[in-house]
Formats: structure tokens, sequence, C-alpha cells
């Protein structure tokens, strides 16, 4: 396919520039070019000589604590087989080890501030399933978690490319966390208007997507894409929108690069974009999209697999009308999409460091994973490449899209490091309030990502990197 | 005299006890120990959270880490902060014409409670349901009256003929804000009404009939006998309400999140965004103790007030 032409090649550059960065001599990393990605990751800096990549990979010798009791905390499921599943294999790990696993489930905005809690004051729960950056705005107080990352890795066709910078911290190179997936968005499309538009499906290049766009709109089926605060929606489309014009928000070493002749670009072409959408917009939070198309008022979204699921459920002429396909592609030749990535990390202060991560690797197992990804019918892309060939991805056509989406990924704060300057960036929408600056207020493309650099040489400027961890103290 | 001394002149009861009891006797004493408890809750929950927030403001604190004493950095620094000063502007337009107008509104609507009619005791009951509905929850019914396609607003003005085209009411930053300002009227208004209702009870009718006699007409009663009577209620009520208005946060987070391009932002949620999501707890802080002084000039006006209805 298209994509798979596409990522290797850039997985591969942004893994080396990785790896150089967090540390790898220069001479180790001409040693290492052209290695695959998961091994350059598993070989970081520190990685002991024991975790190359030889023979069958084996898992981690883990003693589980007597009497372990594990406090979990994730998101409120989208889908209620991921609940269903989680429960059941979560079980199934207790009666295999005689421990107790005590879930709790909030809202997926509240485990941020939920697990920085628990980070700040040294206590709370053991393990978290959170979001985006969370583990890189408090990596000294996670358990290192490089043994594990790697024996999957290994056993499972290796990680996507993103996942080592989402799990990695860069000062390190060890990593903190253990990347489980995201719920993915995709361009989700009404197969008779995009028809009689013109076009079998929406168009993967951008200038033609546009055009399709502006022909929706001239049949009274106007797309729409969130331009308000919206957390995930809004967030995901305005970056992989500005990033495949070329535009982002910092460098590599965290200089602030936003105003820029390809942020500019993108800015002239979204206006063209904003001009076909239904009104209001502007004020979209999440839910907005599925509302607007579940009733027909929009043609085009960009969303995860949930409209559909609601659809098949109880508009089926909408699920049969409907269809999704991959982000379209600009400028820059590749995708560049974000969508919400989840992944475990656990805190150094549970007093059962081996049962979490024992938990946590028998969560990914096969026998556990397999299940639970195809009872999540396509909501979570998956993180472990070998966990594309599972069923669901091709049980329905309509899901197949949102199986690459990982893969097409890059990292909230491309192409800087992770960290509290990227998180705060994130938390302020400065990608998603440029693009509305430019649409909805009205600003010229230059004055926008005028604005756009001020608060992010702001928030890059003072905001430093976490300090790294002294020296990784072995218990 | 008490039965304490009468039973220890017996040899009945030991003498700490009888120290104990005698202490009790000092009003000072027994005063102080009957607020102890109040104080310590005070001290807990109020006082220590909020020299905590004040420190914080000063220093670098990111989440799940110590920060260090910064001085005025992050004031410094808010102030060069565009987002900042629009945040102040929003803020700042929001308290004065919400509390305006729920000044206004709610007085209006305390002089028609005020008079005799049937059936009056239900209608200030049902006036209170905008005030002791959970704000959440009626900050999601405005959501929803104010959705850019299933609003039921413009729903009603398309179907009665007298507009074309539904009404952006939160994704044009002028008419966010105002869409925000009258949820927060609707919201604000019954604690003007039931407070200024009760003082306007407190009036001598004689007042009103003298007036009458003297040929006052109903403005000149309002004028002369009304307003100066309830003016400082009014004063204190109005300092309340500006205080709970200058720290809204529900009500923004709710609908629209700070957006479109952070025109409905307030000091409130701004603190929290930056605090929590963007986990700058220090920059969150510091957001937050710019409302401070606001707020000190509203707590000194309805103290003076209060003072003076002793």
């Amino acid at each position: 396919m298209e994509d798979k032409e596409l990522l290797p090649g850039e997985s591969e550059g942004l893994s080396r520039r990785d790896f150089i960065k967090t540390g790898l001599a220069g001479a180790a990393a001409v040693g290492i070019a052209g290695m695959p990605l998961d091994a350059l990751a598993q070989r970081a800096k520190k990685a002991p000589p024991k975790e190359k990549p030889a023979g069958p990979p084996v898992p981690p010798e883990l003693k589980v604590e007597k009497d372990a009791v594990l406090r979990v905390l994730r998101w409120e499921v989208f889908v209620q087989g991921d609940k269903d599943l989680f429960n059941k294999n979560t079980k199934k790990w207790e009666e295999l080890t005689g421990s107790k696993v005590m879930l709790e489930y909030i809202g997926w905005e509240d485990v941020r501030p939920k697990a920085a809690m628990a980070a700040t004051v040294g206590a709370g729960h053991d393990m978290v399933l959170g979001w985006h950056d969370d583990p890189h705005l408090y990596p000294d107080k996670l358990l290192d978690v490089t043994d594990l990352a790697t024996y999957l890795g290994r056993k499972y066709g290796g990680w996507e490319p993103v996942c080592p910078k989402y799990g990695i911290n860069p000062k390190t190179g060890r990593w903190i966390a253990i990347p489980i997936g995201g719920p993915v968005n995709c361009i989700n499309y009404r197969e008779s208007w995009v028809k009689e538009a013109g076009y079998e499906k929406p168009p993967r290049d951008i200038q033609n997507f546009i055009k399709m766009c502006k022909k929706l709109k001239a049949n009274g089926h106007p797309p729409g894409f969130a331009l308000g605060h919206a957390v995930g929606d809004g967030n995901n489309w305005t970056h992989q929108w500005l990033w495949t014009f070329g535009g982002k928000c910092v460098d590599r070493d965290g200089n602030v690069v936003i105003n820029s002749p390809e942020t500019w670009n993108a800015l002239e072409a979204v206006k063209e974009l904003y001009e076909t959408l239904i009104p209001g917009t502007a004020s979209w939070l999440d839910p907005h999209n599925n509302k607007a198309f579940l009733a027909g008022e929009i043609s085009v979204t960009t969303n995860g697999i949930s409209i559909y699921a609601a659809a098949k459920d109880k508009w089926p002429e909408i699920a049969k009308d409907m269809n999704h396909v991959n982000m379209p592609i600009g400028p820059v030749g590749r995708p560049t999409e974000l969508h919400l990535f989840n992944q475990a990390f656990i805190f150094k202060f549970t007093r059962f460091p081996n049962a979490c991560k024992h938990y946590l690797t028998f969560m990914l197992e096969e026998p556990q994973a397999a299940p639970w990804i195809n009872a999540m019918i396509g909501y979570v892309g998956p993180s472990l490449k070998a966990y594309k060939n599972l069923p669901v991805w091709t049980s329905d056509p309509k899901i197949t899209p949102f199986r690459e989406c990982i893969a097409n990924m890059l990292w909230n704060g491309y192409e800087g490091p992770e960290g509290p300057a990227s998180a705060a960036a994130m938390a302020e929408y400065i990608v998603v309030d440029l693009i509305a600056d430019a649409c909805v207020r009205g600003k010229s493309p230059k004055e926008a990502a005028l604005i756009a650099e001020q608060r992010l040489a702001r928030i890059y400027k003072k905001k430093v990197a976490p300090k790294a961890v002294p020296k990784e103290k072995k218990a | 005299m008490s039965p304490a001394q009468s039973t220890t002149e017996k040899g009945g009861w030991p003498q700490p006890q009888l120290a104990f009891s005698r202490l009790l006797e000092n009003r000072t004493l027994l005063g102080f120990l009957l607020v102890i408890p109040a104080e310590a809750i005070l001290l807990i929950f109020l006082a220590y959270p909020f020299v905590l927030g004040l420190w914080l403001g000063f220093t670098d604190t990111l989440v799940g880490g110590e920060g260090e004493y910064i001085g005025f950095d992050n004031y410094v620094s808010l102030l060069q902060d565009s987002t900042f000063w629009l945040v102040t502007y929003n803020t700042f337009f929001y308290t004065i014409v919400a509390v305006i107008l729920k000044a206004i509104l709610g007085f209006a609507l305390a002089i028609v409670l005020n008079r005799d009619f049937k059936t009056k005791g239900l209608i200030r009951a049902i006036i209170l349901l905008p005030w002791i509905i959970p704000t959440a929850l009626s900050a999601i019914v405005f959501w929803w009256l104010y959705d850019s396609t299933f609003s039921a607003i413009s729903w009603s003005l398309i179907k009665m003929g007298l507009i074309n085209y539904r009404i952006d009411f939160l994704g044009d930053p002028n008419n966010a804000r105002w869409s925000l300002i009258v949820a927060n009227v609707w919201r604000g208004i019954p604690f003007f009404t039931i407070g200024l209702l009760a003082g306007l009870q407190t009036i001598n009718p004689t007042l009103y009939e003298a007036a009458a006699i003297d040929g006052a007409g109903s403005w000149s009663k309002f004028r002369r006998i009304t307003l100066p009577m309830v003016v400082p209620l009014l004063a204190v009520v109005t300092t309340f309400s500006t205080i709970w208005t200058f720290g809204d946060f529900q009500l923004v987070w709710v609908i629209t999140k700070g957006g479109p391009a952070n025109a409905t932002h307030l000091f409130g949620t701004l603190s929290f965004q930056r605090a929590i999501p963007g986990g700058h707890f220090g920059e969150g802080a510091a957001i937050s103790n710019f409302i401070l002084p606001i707020l000190v000039v509203c707590v000194l006006i309805s103290f003076k007030y209060l003072r003076r209805e002793d």
C-alpha cells in the first residue's frame, strides 16, 4: 500500500535522529544505521548488552510479590467490548497469580490530572494508562520498563515508529512507558455524497481533497471539522494539517519555527477549506462532529470508529452509506497524522513493581491482547506491529483504514522533544488556535503565525525539559 | 453557687476537675475552645490551600515535581503574554456585564415578587430553581441550546420565519462571549432576587403610606425610599456575585473550554488549563493569584456595608 512504502523511510529517519539525540555516540550511530526501528529503540544508550536481539524473545523474569494488590487507573472505554475484555483478562491474571487488581475507569480527560496528582504526592495508583506526553511530565517518578518494551517489541513484530518517542525518556534512553496504542482518527465520509461530487472516495492529495470539499458544499452537503477547543478531534486534524504542509511548532532542539512559509501555506489552504465547512465549527468540541454526521448535516469529518459504531447500532442506513479513508497528504508527501496516544506507566512508589510489570506484560501477550483488540472493533490502533494482522482489521473493509493510523502518526510536539513544553503547547491549543485565528478571527496567515510564535516562544523558552535522573538507582 | 462547688466542698470531686470546670467559667477561654473546631476546618481547608496557592505562584513547580522559588518571574512572563491580556479583558467584560445585568434584572424581579398576589410562595420557590440546579447540569443544557447544528433557539426562530440561518452562538468570538453571559445571568438572577426580596420586606409599609399622602409617585417612592433602604444589601449581594462571577469556571469549561480562539477564557479556566492539562502548577497558581486583588477589594466593600448594617 501507499502508506507502507512511505513509512519505513520516515520511521528510520526519525529513529536515527532520535537515538543520536538520546545519547548514542556518532560512531555508534553509523554502526546501527539501517537497523529496524524497534531494534534501535531497544539498543538505546544505557540498554544492557544482553538485550541484543538474539534468539527467541524471553519474557523478563518477574517474581510477583506475595499478596500484591494493584491499583490501576485507566480511561473509561469508548466501546463496551474494551471494558469486557480488559476486565476478563485482568481476572485471568488474578487467577494466575493470586494477586488482586483494583481497576478504576474514569473519563479519559480526567486521567491526566489524577495521574499527575499521584506523581506529585507519591501515592495513589500503581499503574496508569495515560495519554500523550504524561510520562514525560514526571519521568523520574516512573519505573524503568525497558525489559518489557524490549521483550514485547521483539516478540510482536516491533513497535510502530512513533512508539519510542512516546515511551523512551530522551535523557536516559530508557523506556518509562509501554505504548498501548491510540483511539485513532480517519476521514469519515458519506459514500453517496462523495460520489455525487464526482469522487470514488475522498482524494488522498490535499489539494484535491479541498476541491472535493468545495463540490460537497456546493451540493448542500458541507464537511465539518472541529475548530473549537476539542481535545482530541480539534488537536488531531489541525496538527496533521500543519505538518503535512511542512509547518511545525518547533525543530528537533525545541526552537520555535512556526512562523515559516510552510505554515503560511498551510493557513492559506485551510482558509479555503474553512469556506466549505458547515457554519459553527469554530465552537465544536469533541462530540459535535459525531452528532452532526449522524444527523446527516455533514458529509465528511475526522473521527474514530465511534460514528460508524453508533450508526451500525442505531442508523443502519448511514452505516451502509459511510466509509473511511486515511487523512489527506500535503506537500511533504508522507503521512503526518496525530492521534490520541495511550500508554501504560508504573510509578516507582508502587510496593509491587514486579506484579505491575508482570500484569502489563500479561495483558499485552497475544492470548489476551488479540481478543481485546478484536473486541475494540477498530477503535484503538495497536502499537505493536503484529497486532495489525488480527482479524478485526479485515473483518469489515470499513475498519481497515484505522489499522495504519499509528504507523502514520507523528508525536505531539513534533519535531521537538516530549516534555512539559510540548504538553503545555497542546493543552493551550496553540495549533488549533492558529488555524482558528486564520479562519475564524480573520487574521492573515502571517499574523496568525506570529501570534502562535509568540505563544510558543513563551512556552518553550521558559519551560525547560525535565531534569535528567542523575543516575539510575538500581534496586 | 454552682453544683460543682458544692460537691467539692463535700469532698466529692477531685481537684483538677474543679480547676477545669472553673476554667470553663471563663467566657473568653470557653469561647476560644468552642470555635477551635471551626477554626481548624478553616485553617486546614481554606487557609492552607490558599497560602499554598500563593506560594506556588512564586515557584516554577511542574506537575509531579518540586519547584524552586523564582520570585515574580511567573507574573512578569504573564504580563508579556498576549493570551493573558485577552483573558483579562474577557474576565472583566464577563464580570462587569453579567453582574450589572443580574443586578438590574434581579432587582426588578424582587420588586415584582414583593407585591401581594396569589401563589407568590410558589413563584418565589420556582424563581430559585436556576440557582439550585447544579451548574454543570445547566451548563450542559445551555451547551445544547447554543449548539451550532441542533440549537432549539435557532430551530424555533427558523420555524417562526424570523431567521433563515442557524445562529452561530459559540463559533463567533463575540457571540460566544454574550452567550456565556446570558447563561451566567440566567443562573445568577435568583441570588439577587431572593437577597433583595428579603431586604424589601423589611421596609416599613408606613413609609410608603406617608409618601403617598405627600403625593409621591411610584418612581419617587422607589428612588427616595426603596433604593436607599436596600442599598447596603444591594452592595453586599453585588460584591458576592462579583466574586463568584469573576472566579467562574464551570459554565465556560463545559460550554466552550475557553474557545473559540481563547475568546471566552477566564482567569479560572486559563489557570486550570495551564496548571492541570498543561502541567505548570506555578504559572496556573500565578494566574489565579491575579484574581486576589480584585477579590480583596470586593471583600472590603462587602465588609464595609456589612458593618454599616450592624
